[in-house]
């Protein structure tokens, strides 16, 4: 329920600083999933906000008050963890109403809310097990119904799927979406997956070495990635890069690079504020189309060495002047591998990043 | 097929020697004992000229006031000895489980009473308790209290003390050992429930460490019921019977006394006091493993 804002949020271990300056708001209801490569301070972040770690610098609000004095109990938050962190000597009912016995609150009011969360997540049957006794994907559940049963207005997960085999993950991912439309709640979420973070998020926070790269909804980081870090995360299979060189020939700007030479279209040029320079082109696997009769200043000339089956889709890895390049068709086009097939290009699919700060252009 | 089963054989056979080697050391003393428990044995005689009484040993030692009341104070020394280091040690490594600086020197130093002998805990006990130029009397002295007669009135008290300052290290580091080996996301998990520091210790750390606490509380009670030499230098069993545990009155029967036989049923009852809270400890980590052994039984029915 409540907004949650971080300052200029600054961690460090020792000497080591692993966070530098993280600035971010989040909105009432909002889930927002923090997502990034192993070691890039998600999780870090998030204990901050759960009080399970100091501040280095900078202060957490949640509705306007500063909380990073307060202890993990005083905030009023659930949190969900990777390896479910369940009392292993309690039941499923004991672990769930936890907070709830710790609290002194009536047994009748106990009992009944163990009940309802247990049917949320499906667990009634089992509210005698121990943990112990519980496969990954019932323990799982067990981590979720007890952050629900303590009915705070935030809820943390760290990668709470992550353990789970890829089918159980899956469905793991619709119940929390569909979880996510029942019950409003400020939800902080911690992903290294794209797809969870895709899927489940109003925003995404892609994170890269202790900094925020860029944040906004899963469609805007799609489609207009701030730099080329955040075009390669996102999307799978990930984007294509080629180094290539801006060029006017004729009153059209191309981007040429060994073996293409690509026109840009006008309102991209215009925006783009240089007509010169050295930079890199990206362009999704799945913006590229077979299609032998597209023009030299829109089209790929490439060498199919392998096609990936992976059901209606087919992943083509494909080899151009020295680069590699994947390109992402309907399984039914008819391709024959080792040829030099001509691939369009969308226009609305090109990405240009300069070379040099990897800024989006 | 003949090498085959020679070849399963082989380990057997290297086994063999240091198995009999064993067999021998451990079961012909025993064995000894438990023979010689039934005559009227003389140090002077070989066991073979001792007289044969059958239970008659046990039975007087049954009825004999000194050995119960020894029976009575080592049961007593025991008892209060494992419940305060359980205590005291369990505590302190609550208290210590943290990340501070110099906490590893702390840690050693607390492990130091435990690799000092027991003779030489019991001298230097011995001296400190000394009535008149001891470490405890002078110092009470020099703040105007009275004197405290240590090895006399109090001496089991004053044993007890030195027993708990000898053996508190070992509780305290498995006890330390466990609690570091328990799982951190379970406790964040308790901190962001709203445990208390308390909470924490009531709810989940002694409930976790339990298994642990209950198999070293069980091994230092063997140990106290079997304690000898640190009571033999500071005490002698004195003064009268007040500090005379079994082990002691066992080596007095023997050697002062010269009443082999019923030194040997003296031990035998020991024995079986001994075997009782072994096989008692046993039974607990078997019932440990069965329930673990069920709860995994259980989640493969369901899968
Ligand atoms: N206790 C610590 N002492 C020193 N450095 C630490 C400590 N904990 C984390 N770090 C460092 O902080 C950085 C961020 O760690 P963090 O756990 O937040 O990564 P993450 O993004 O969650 O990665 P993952 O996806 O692997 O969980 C890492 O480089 C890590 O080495
Ligand atoms: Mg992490």
């Amino acid at each position: 329920m409540p907004e949650i804002r971080l300052e200029n949020l600054v961690k460090r271990y020792g000497n080591v600083q692993v966070l530098h300056g993280i600035d971010l708001a989040m909105a009432e209801n909002e889930f927002t999933v923090l997502v990034g490569p192993s070691g890039c301070g998600k999780s870090t972040t998030l204990r901050m906000v759960a009080g399970l770690e100091n501040v280095s610098e900078g202060e957490i609000y949640v509705d306007g008050t500063p909380i990073s004095h307060l202890d993990p109990k005083d905030r009023g938050l659930a949190m969900v963890f990777q390896d479910y962190a369940l009392y292993p000597h309690m039941d499923v009912a004991r672990n769930i109403s936890f907070a709830l016995r710790l609290q002194k609150r009536p047994k009748a009011e106990i009992e009944a809310k163990v009940r309802e969360v247990a049917d949320i997540v499906g667990l009634t049957e089992f509210l005698h097990r121990k943990p112990g006794a519980l496969s990954g994907g019932q323990r799982q559940r067990v981590a979720m119904a007890r952050a629900l049963a303590k009915d705070s207005g935030i809820f943390l997960f760290d990668e709470p799927l992550s353990n789970l085999d890829a089918k159980l993950r899956g469905q793991m991912r619709a119940e929390l979406a569909i979880m996510r439309q029942r019950v409003q709640k400020n939800m902080i979420y911690v992903t290294h997956d794209q797809i969870e973070a895709m899927t489940l998020a109003d925003r995404i926070v892609v994170m890269h070495g202790g900094y925020i790269q860029q944040q906004g909804t899963p469609e805007e980081l799609f489609k207009r990635p701030a730099n080329k870090f955040v075009a390669g995360f996102l999307g799978s299979p990930p984007m294509n890069f080629l180094d290539a060189d801006l060029q006017d020939q004729g009153g059209t700007l191309h981007a040429v690079g060994q073996g293409f030479s690509i026109a840009l279209p006008a309102s991209k040029a215009q925006a783009l504020g240089r007509t010169a320079g050295a930079v890199t082109l990206g362009i999704r696997p799945s913006d590229l189309n077979f299609d032998p009769g597209a023009p030299d200043a829109a089209a790929f000339d490439l060498k199919v060495q392998v096609s990936e089956y992976i059901g209606a889709q087919s992943v083509l890895v494909c080899q151009t002047g020295g680069a590699q390049v994947t390109v992402e068709l309907k399984s039914e086009t008819p391709i024959a591998l080792g040829e030099t097939l001509r691939f369009a290009v969308r226009p609305e699919g090109l990405h240009l990043f300069d070379r040099a700060t990897e800024a989006a252009l | 097929m003949y090498t085959a089963r020679a070849n399963r054989l082989t380990p057997y056979m290297f086994m063999a020697p240091a198995a009999v080697i064993m067999a021998i050391a451990l079961l012909y003393p025993l064995g000894y004992m438990v023979w010689g428990s039934f005559r009227d044995w003389n140090p002077s005689q070989t066991i073979g000229e001792a007289e044969f009484v059958g239970l008659k040993n046990y039975i007087t030692l049954f009825y004999d006031p000194a050995f119960r009341e020894s029976l009575g104070v080592t049961l007593t020394f025991a008892s209060v000895v494992v419940v305060a280091e359980m205590v005291i040690g369990v505590g302190l490594a609550l208290l210590l489980d943290r990340n501070i600086r110099g906490m590893s020197v702390l840690r050693t130093l607390f492990i130091l009473p435990m690799m000092i002998a027991p003779v030489v805990v019991g001298l230097m006990w011995r001296y400190m308790y000394h009535p008149t130029v001891g470490t405890f009397n002078r110092t009470l002295e020099s703040l105007g209290l009275p004197k405290v007669d240590w090895l006399g009135d109090h001496a089991l008290m004053s044993v007890i003390i030195a027993d708990i300052w000898q053996w508190t290290p070992f509780i305290f580091i498995l006890a330390l050992a466990a609690l570091q080996s328990l799982p951190r996301s379970a406790l964040e998990a308790a901190r962001i429930d709203g445990a208390t520091a308390w909470q924490q210790i009531v709810h989940i750390k002694i409930p976790l460490m339990m298994p642990v606490l209950i198999v070293t509380a069980l091994l230092r009670l063997i140990d106290a019921f079997k304690v000898l030499e640190v009571i033999l230098v500071m005490t002698e069993g004195g003064p009268g019977l007040s500090t005379e545990i079994l082990a002691l009155r066992i080596s007095r029967t023997a050697t002062e006394f010269r009443e082999l036989g019923v030194a040997a049923a003296m031990s035998n009852y020991l024995l079986m006091l001994l075997l009782i809270l072994t096989v008692g400890m046993f039974a607990v980590t078997k019932l440990q493993e069965a329930r673990a052994a069920r709860l995994a039984r259980q989640v493969q029915e369901d899968t």
